[in-house]
């Protein structure tokens, strides 16, 4: 099939491959403050190009908030279970930070990887929630928006589920069956351990990641105050000292802009990655829980058609004039347990393949990440070196 | 003062007891006011973790090495002031160093100097070296050590009679002034109250370094080992500081108060003070110069007239401190010229503290990079031997060695960072020293307005005696053949004068005197702060330098390795 001969990402992102390939490329720009007080928000524009006979024209430009951003994610969520739906930025709970420049271009970032890694994607590229996202008016998506934003973002089929978990789980403790029923998988359970695990590792890591781009911040900060008291201690004394004095001064001043810059970067290419990994892993959770739903579902599924198949042979030994009815019963049941069983084994199919792409992608990520650490630390190092080793000379020059 | 870079012994704080005490002297310094009290704690608990041997950072790590051990951390020596010939990148050590450090983790040794390790000679860290004026072969090496309980003798009346502890006062020397080249005394901080109350007394005028404070606590306190740590560095910075003083290393108190064995032999305050009143006149050296030119009748007259002068002096101390707020100089040029000194004194007194206490955030802040990054390291560490425990694919694998590769960076750098701030603070503890120095400055100054004062008052008070005379002189010629008692007030009040006139021009020689002192003090001060500040800046900036290559290093490494992940947009 053609699909398996392209790369695993499907479509291709460059606009500038021959046009008999297809692609799609997204990108999102542009945040604009909108709206007034309390009620103000960040719009982005969203751009796709693309060849894709769905799509509308080579280019498409629609404005997007960050909730379309989250109803996009909760319908990937609950249409393609078993998916490792790429994670959000989070919702900003600082009132004052949520219009900071810094934020705003991190959140930005985000998003645009956000859509990016959607599009990518084998399987959720061809959602049309995707596609109604990247195409659909401004009034459209509002109303769709508004239409999940309530706290029950389950339709009623699903509330209905909720009711019937309910029920069984409520007979089951009745009956004595307290303990949830789970998968005995043992590489499954080993990867569960993993994932928790590495919730923990990556948090960790994430948080000094973070605490390092501040402490460049201070530094940074320091270095300035010291420029400028060594600045001021100069023009107390005469002679090659003073001057000596200021320009260690301007030296360390200027130093100190470098540092804030070099922490802003920092901040952007190597924490953010990290705590994008951190999200990645929590979406996984969250995938384990819904294959935890499903394995039960199919469970509880079987048990009660098992139990209706009972119920049936009886009434039909019996030559009860309630076997039409059990009979339908029972074929009801009978094909909902097998699409039970179909969603958990697709649910499960598709974690195997997810896992193997996640662990390679995130390989990629980090090492990109990584890179521009060390990358970042040793121009840093190397700034700081030039800058004070030029001012050498003119302290040698000083001290005769 | 500071010292120069030839002292070959160990420029290194081994020990959290050296760090803590690096700011003992600063309390007494009350122009740092509230901000000083913050920062000497800030600075306190940046030295106290700072030299933590027991940091899980310090220790080297070689790559098959993912926990960290326990050994303490070598420092790097880089203080260096003449390096004129240094040109290229990496940055070379002179061989002239007797102690240069091993960074034994540093790959790129290539053309670098690296030293061998530098035990934790823990007592014997110098802040202030002695300076080798012109004469450098001229030397003198104080150590305080071994401090030791002991009872008061006399007193055993009381049960429990109070203690105090002495320490052992170490000289090793060549100056021939000495008898003998290494002598060691005991002595308790009430001895060392009084070699600083009568250096005081005879060194006026000159830029005195201030004494450890005296504790207000109790004993309790005092038997504390390490407050007794504290006071032992203390009192061995102080004496290192006073033999660093050109004129009073030669004193003789200071001699006294180094080799003579038992009893100090040296007046303490109350001493002077009954002596005074008996009249047995020990006036202070100074009234007779310097061991320079002493006419006959001046040593003579204190002993007829000293009593009276003694009594002259005390009820004008008297009414100084009732009366004169402060000293009001005549408006002389050449006091234009000290003040303006004076002013250009506070000014840079004031920026001094304030580049003293930006030094001390800049120390904190580089700490706790050094500190972050390890702690970053050590998450990667930890992330990668999970991953490695736990891989089920081979990109897990290659994901924990690039993860190996930037934790092992961050912890080099880590360390770099902790030894980096080791030597700023050593290079900038030239700022924190000559704030204590200002202490010195303002008592000498204060000694001159004192003089000045003097000098005034008994103008002033000649002025009204002669006022006096001549009107008795008015009175008595009017009364022919004169009045017996008023010709014996008349003779009386000439004596008077001519004790005060005998006074009066003591008082201006010793205020000439110290004036002399302040100016040749002020010279030096200047001389020494250029040379001092000078090395403070070379040493600090050349740190800074060594550093930021050494970790640029680290980093470029992994750059290199992490170089196929790169993308085409950056």
């Amino acid at each position: 099939m053609d699909q398996q001969q392209r790369s695993s990402s499907g479509y291709s992102h460059s606009p500038r491959s021959p046009s008999s390939q297809p692609y799609l490329s997204v990108s999102v720009t542009d945040p604009v403050k909108l709206g007034n007080g309390v009620q103000s928000y960040i719009s982005y524009r969203v751009i796709t190009k693309t060849n894709l006979p769905d799509y509308q024209g080579p280019e498409k430009i629609v404005i997007r908030r960050y909730s379309d951003f989250v109803w996009l994610h909760d319908r990937l969520f609950e249409k393609y279970k078993g998916v490792f739906i790429p994670p959000l930025p989070e919702k900003s709970a600082v009132e004052k930070f949520r219009f900071s420049a810094e934020f705003i271009e991190m959140r930005r970032q985000a998003l645009d990887v956000f859509v990016n890694r959607i599009a990518s994607h084998q399987e959720l590229q061809q959602s049309e929630d995707l596609k109604t996202f990247l195409q659909a008016e401004e009034e459209t998506m509002e109303r769709l928006r508004s239409h999940e934003s309530s706290y029950f973002k389950k339709k009623p089929a699903d509330l209905l589920q909720i009711f019937k978990d309910v029920q069984s789980r409520v007979s089951d403790v009745v009956l004595g069956k307290e303990k949830p029923v789970e998968e005995s998988n043992p590489d499954y359970e080993k990867l569960k351990h993993y994932i928790f695990e590495l919730e923990n590792h990556l948090a960790e890591a994430q948080k000094h990641a973070y605490r390092l781009v501040k402490r460049h911040r201070e530094l940074g900060q320091s270095l300035s105050d010291f420029g400028k008291a060594a600045k001021l201690l100069g023009a107390c004394e005469s002679n090659g000292l003073g001057k000596a004095l200021t320009e260690l001064g301007a030296k360390s001043e200027a130093l100190s802009i470098r540092l804030q810059k070099e922490a802003h970067q920092l901040l952007m290419n190597f924490e953010e990655p990290l705590k994008d990994y951190v999200r990645a892993v929590q979406s996984i959770k969250e995938t384990i829980a819904e294959r935890a739903n499903a394995f039960r579902q199919q469970c509880e599924l079987a048990e009660t058609m098992k139990l209706k198949e009972i119920n049936l042979d009886k009434l039909m030994l019996t030559r009860s004039d309630r076997v039409g009815e059990a009979e339908i019963e029972y074929r009801e049941l009978k094909a909902d347990s097998e699409e039970a069983a179909r969603r958990f084994e697709s649910i499960v199919r598709l974690m195997s393949e997810e896992i193997v792409r996640f662990q390679d992608q995130k390989t990629i990520d980090m090492g990109r990440a990584f890179h521009e650490f060390a990358k970042g630390q040793a121009r840093l190092a190397n700034s700081i070196a030039d800058a004070w080793r030029s001012l050498l000379p003119k302290l040698e020059a000083c001290s005769v | 003062m500071m010292g120069s870079e030839n002292e070959a012994e160990s420029q290194v704080f081994a020990s959290r007891e050296e760090m803590e005490n690096l700011v003992l002297d600063e309390p007494s310094d009350n122009t740092n006011g509230n901000g000083g009290s913050k920062s000497f704690s800030d600075y306190r608990s940046v030295m106290s973790s700072l030299a933590d041997a027991h940091h899980p950072f310090s220790p080297p790590l070689t790559p098959a090495d993912s926990d960290p051990l326990l050994a303490p951390q070598p420092y790097r020596d880089l203080r260096n002031p003449s390096l004129s010939h240094d040109n290229n990148n990496s940055y070379i050590e002179p061989p002239a160093y007797a102690d240069v450090i091993f960074s034994p983790f540093d790959e790129n040794t290539g053309s670098e100097i690296n030293g061998i390790d530098s035990p934790g000679r823990s007592s014997d860290s110098s802040l202030s070296l002695s300076r080798s004026p012109s004469s450098s072969s001229d030397y003198i090496k104080i150590t305080v050590s071994n401090p030791q309980k002991e009872q008061e003798s006399s007193n055993s009346l009381v049960p429990g009679a109070s203690t105090y502890v002495t320490y052992l006062i170490t000289t090793r020397t060549n100056i021939p002034e000495f008898n003998g080249s290494e002598f060691g005394v005991r002595r308790r901080f009430k001895d060392v109250v009084t070699l600083s109350d009568r250096l005081a007394e005879a060194y006026r005028g000159f830029f005195i370094p201030p004494r450890p404070d005296k504790s207000v606590v109790e004993s309790q306190v005092m038997q504390k080992q390490e407050f007794v740590e504290q006071r032992r560095v203390a009192l061995e910075k102080y004496l290192r500081r006073l033999a660093a003083h050109p004129i009073i290393r030669n004193s003789d108190e200071l001699k006294v108060f180094l080799q003579v064995q038992g009893k100090l032999p040296l007046a303490t305050s109350t001493d002077v003070a009954s002596r005074m009143l008996d009249g047995a006149v020990n006036l202070p050296k100074q009234l007779f110069g310097e061991g320079s030119t002493v006419a006959p009748q001046d040593v003579v007259q204190p002993a007829k007239g000293g009593r009276d002068l003694l009594r002259l002096f005390k009820e004008l101390k008297q009414s100084v401190s009732n009366d004169w707020g402060g000293s009001r100089p005549p408006v002389v040029e050449e006091d234009k010229e000290f003040l303006e000194k004076k002013e250009k004194m506070n000014v840079f007194e004031l920026q001094l503290s304030n580049a003293s206490q930006q030094a001390e955030s800049l120390v904190k802040a580089q700490q706790d990079m050094g500190e972050t990054m390890g702690e970053l390291g050590l998450a990667f560490i930890k992330l990668t031997k999970f991953e490695n425990e736990e891989a089920k694919f081979e990109s897990q694998r290659v994901r924990a060695g690039d993860m190996k590769n930037v934790a092992t960076a961050a912890v080099k750098a880590s360390r770099f960072y902790r030894e980096l701030n080791a030597q700023t603070v050593k290079h900038l503890d030239t700022l924190h020293e000559y704030l204590g120095l200002m202490l010195s400055v303002h008592g000498a100054f204060a000694d001159r307005s004192s003089a000045l004062l003097t000098v005034q008052t008994l103008i002033s008070e000649l002025s009204a005696l002669h006022t006096r005379a001549e009107k008795l002189e008015a009175a008595s010629s009017k009364i022919f053949g004169g009045d017996k008692s008023r010709i014996r007030r008349m003779e009386e009040l000439k004596e008077t004068i001519r004790a005060t006139e005998n006074a009066k021009s003591v008082a201006i020689r010793e205020y000439e005197r110290i004036k002399e002192n302040n100016r040749t003090e002020l010279e030096r001060m200047e001389t020494e702060k250029h040379a001092d500040f000078s090395n403070m800046l070379k040493g600090f900036v050349l740190n800074q330098v060594g550093y930021a290559e050494k970790i640029a290093n680290v980093w470029a490494k992994v750059a290199e390795e992490t170089s196929g992940y790169a993308t085409d947009s950056a």
